[in-house]
């Protein structure tokens, strides 16, 4: 069948031609505008960093996870909620696993409204470990009003809400430069090479020093937001560690069972090469 | 398949429930001694993976719904719940997302099996439009199971998909405005349109499962179709279906799980869209809307055509098109194995399938809008040109005389028609 090829053929020809057009020079000056113009949306490129936790055996670090909650609720906080966590999930497994009464006293410094009381009355009283953390601002509106009109965006999945993660989230952490001569930033915002756009409504936060580390780590820029990665990774996925964990054994339980079945499997057709007639 | 059933009541119970209720005899003569052909290959054998997969998911997804909060406000912290608080929450709703990708991706393959083998021809073409039935079915309920999780990806899927019936203001002024509001229950996307995508989402899988029941019987009654499309013509061509093709389902299904598994243990958010995990917020649109990727061919369907009314028309008819293929393919044979030119056409075809869900994935402009109307123009042309003009002209191979004769040599009477027998087979049907 020689005329058979001659479909796909023109299927690859007519290919061909649509790339050729798309790349001739005409075409590409009509466009070179729209690109330029399109290459400040597009999403720079992110590079990733060696985590404690990715791969299939990947586990948190405790004490990163420790030190990334302390950036958080010393910097981050004042501006950030993460509505989703409660003071009780900084102790369980798989986490920062601070011990419990390390716990209650993170609960116990925060005040809480609770109520109404029986004269229907709210009140003040310190946090349990049962309380969700407590965010910044009462409202979206409050927190517009003290941030120059930006949302600062609840913390609680952000590292699942963003393109690369974690990575992302370091990126953009460690991405404060100059402004470039010639880039044109609003005013109240600040130039990040890591954010879609470049302009970010969030100041530079972090800087050598700001936070106190007490385990010898060093109190770096780079270290923080290593560490405060490492921890929102945690909030948006507290259950990572039992997945990967259950997972090795689902994995390696299927394999065996793949074995056994593809052993049956061949033992039983064998059966059929046989002259008898197949029977059950 | 009409014969004689060979159900032996083992005792007395059973004896009273055949003479009452005949389901073991059923069950004994369609799925342990059901006669399947002896040549069916790995790519018969998903059917059983999607009869486990719809299992899993209505098992998943009923207990996911004892958690889940259907309204606006709760939807998107109910997930969040669910994810951190209900014991193995994390597990069911993984294994429930991750579900529905497995679930099309195994249907994507069947399909395609039953397209390459002809097993939509006479007499299967009921079989065929059960299933196609049965993939609009998943269709919807997989976009409605996608927007309960009230993310963005979610929220605005929701918005474009129901503001494709304003299309039908270009018919009747007035009637798809009218339309999309009774949709929505409101004059925008909000609560009352979850709690109904919500109640339909549960609703569906159950129909599936009914459709999927009458999909197995209209099977059982022509028998399988197989890798040469030629009928089955004695008892040595084929096995019984067990231990036969219980063992060979069950190795491919351990195979499958293990994929699923990797996806669910190691990369459950692999295949969704990092802003499905912000909030909905009516007053934000994202940069590109994207549905999963198991709609994203359907999607760029739609974006190729520059009209709304008749991009609407064209994303249906790419579904709505399977229904007539059983009547569109003219050939005389059933296995493109067998039909030399067909197949360049049938896998430019699966080319034409998966390019198109890459360009789906893209922005709709420059190269990317230029290759969709090309590959959407193959799609159509391929089931309304080739299929019926190919079929015509093609000159067959020569087909095996018999599913047994390319392994154990010919028959000693070889059958001279391959032409089916649904007639006398309906006559004798007894299931």
């Amino acid at each position: 069948m020689t005329k058979a090829p001659s479909p796909a053929l023109a299927l690859a020809l007519g290919l061909l031609l649509a790339l050729a057009v798309h790349a001739s020079p005409g075409v590409a000056a009509d466009e070179s505008k729209a690109a330029a113009e399109q290459s400040i949306q597009e999403e720079p490129s992110i590079p990733s960093q060696s985590w404690s936790f990715t791969g299939a055996f990947g586990s948190f670090d405790n004490a990163q996870l420790q030190r990334g909650y302390q950036v958080y609720k010393e910097v981050c906080s004042n501006c950030h909620s993460m509505r989703l966590l409660s003071y009780r999930n900084l102790g369980e497994s798989g986490g920062p696993q601070f011990p419990s009464d390390a716990v209650d006293a993170l609960a116990g410094q925060v005040q809480v409204t609770d109520g109404p009381n029986d004269k229907g009355e709210m009140y003040q009283r310190p946090g349990r470990p049962s309380d969700r953390f407590r965010s910044p601002f009462p409202n979206p509106e409050a927190a517009r009003a003290a941030n120059n009109g930006a949302l600062p965006p609840d913390l609680s999945v952000i590292a699942k809400a963003r393109p690369g993660g974690p990575d992302y989230i370091y990126a953009l952490l460690t991405g404060y430069r100059q402004t470039p001569p010639g880039f044109e930033l609003a005013p109240g915002m600040h130039y990040n090479i890591a954010f879609p756009g470049h302009q970010i409504a969030m100041p530079p936060a972090l800087s050598d020093g700001i936070v106190s580390y007490t385990d010898g780590t060093k109190p770096t820029l780079d270290n923080y937001a290593r560490d405060v990665s490492a921890y929102l990774m945690w909030a948006a996925e507290p259950k990572l560690e039992e997945r990967h964990q259950l997972g090795a054994r689902v994995m390696s339980f299927l394999l065996v069972f793949a074995v056994i079945m593809f052993l049956a499997k061949r033992e039983i057709w064998a059966r059929l090469h046989s002259d008898a007639a197949p029977t059950a | 398949m009409a014969r004689p059933s060979t159900y032996q009541p083992a005792n007395g119970v059973s004896r009273w429930l055949d003479a009452r209720l005949p389901i073991p005899r059923v069950m004994y003569d369609q799925f342990i001694t059901f006669p399947t052909p002896r040549n069916l290959n790995y790519w018969w054998t998903f059917g059983g993976i999607l009869t486990f997969m719809l299992v899993s998911q209505i098992a998943t997804g009923v207990v996911l719904a004892m958690h889940y909060v259907p309204t606006a406000e709760g939807a998107f912290d109910s997930v969040e719940h669910i994810m951190r608080d209900v014991n193995w929450g994390w597990l069911l709703r993984y294994t429930h997302e991750v579900g529905a990708s497995m679930f099309f991706l195994a249907a994507y393959i069947h399909t395609f099996r039953g397209l390459y083998y002809g097993s939509y021809k006479a007499p299967r073409e009921v079989l065929w439009i059960l299933g196609v039935l049965i993939l609009l079915l998943m269709i919807a309920t997989a976009f409605m199971g996608y927007s309960l999780v009230w993310g963005q990806m979610s929220f605005w899927a929701v918005t474009v998909i129901t503001n494709l019936f304003s299309s039908l203001d270009a018919v009747i002024p007035g009637l798809g405005t009218r339309l999309v509001q009774w949709i929505w229950g409101g004059f925008a996307v909000g609560g009352p349109t979850l709690t109904r995508l919500y109640s339909l989402h549960y609703l569906f899988p159950f129909v599936i499962a009914g459709v999927v029941v009458l999909h197995i019987w209209a099977l059982h009654l022509p028998g399988n179709n197989n890798p040469t499309g030629i009928d089955v013509k004695s008892a040595r061509d084929t096995v019984p279906f067990h231990p036969y093709y219980t063992i060979k389902d069950g190795f491919a299904l351990v195979l499958f799980a293990l994929l699923f598994a990797g996806f669910v243990f190691y990369g459950p958010n692999y295949l969704g869209h990092p802003d499905n995990y912000i909030p909905a917020n009516p007053l934000q649109t994202p940069q590109h809307i994207v549905p999963e990727w198991y709609f994203l061919p359907f999607y760029a369907i739609l974006r190729a055509i520059p009209n709304k009314l008749f991009g609407v028309a064209a994303l249906m008819g790419a579904v709505v098109v399977l229904f007539f293929v059983p009547w569109l393919d003219t050939s005389r044979v059933r296995s493109t194995s067998y039909r030399p030119i067909y197949k360049w056409f049938f896998w430019a075809f699966v080319i034409t399938c998966v390019v198109l869900g890459y360009l789906g994935s893209q922005p709709p402009e420059g190269i990317y809008l230029v290759l969709g109307r090309f590959f959407t123009a193959y799609y159509f042309l391929f089931f309304l040109l080739v299929m019926p003009v190919v079929g015509l002209i093609e000159k067959p191979l020569a087909l095996p005389g018999s599913i047994t004769e390319p392994v154990l040599g010919p028959e000693p009477a070889p059958a001279a028609s391959s032409e089916p027998a649904p007639l006398r087979r309906e006559r004798e049907a007894v299931l």
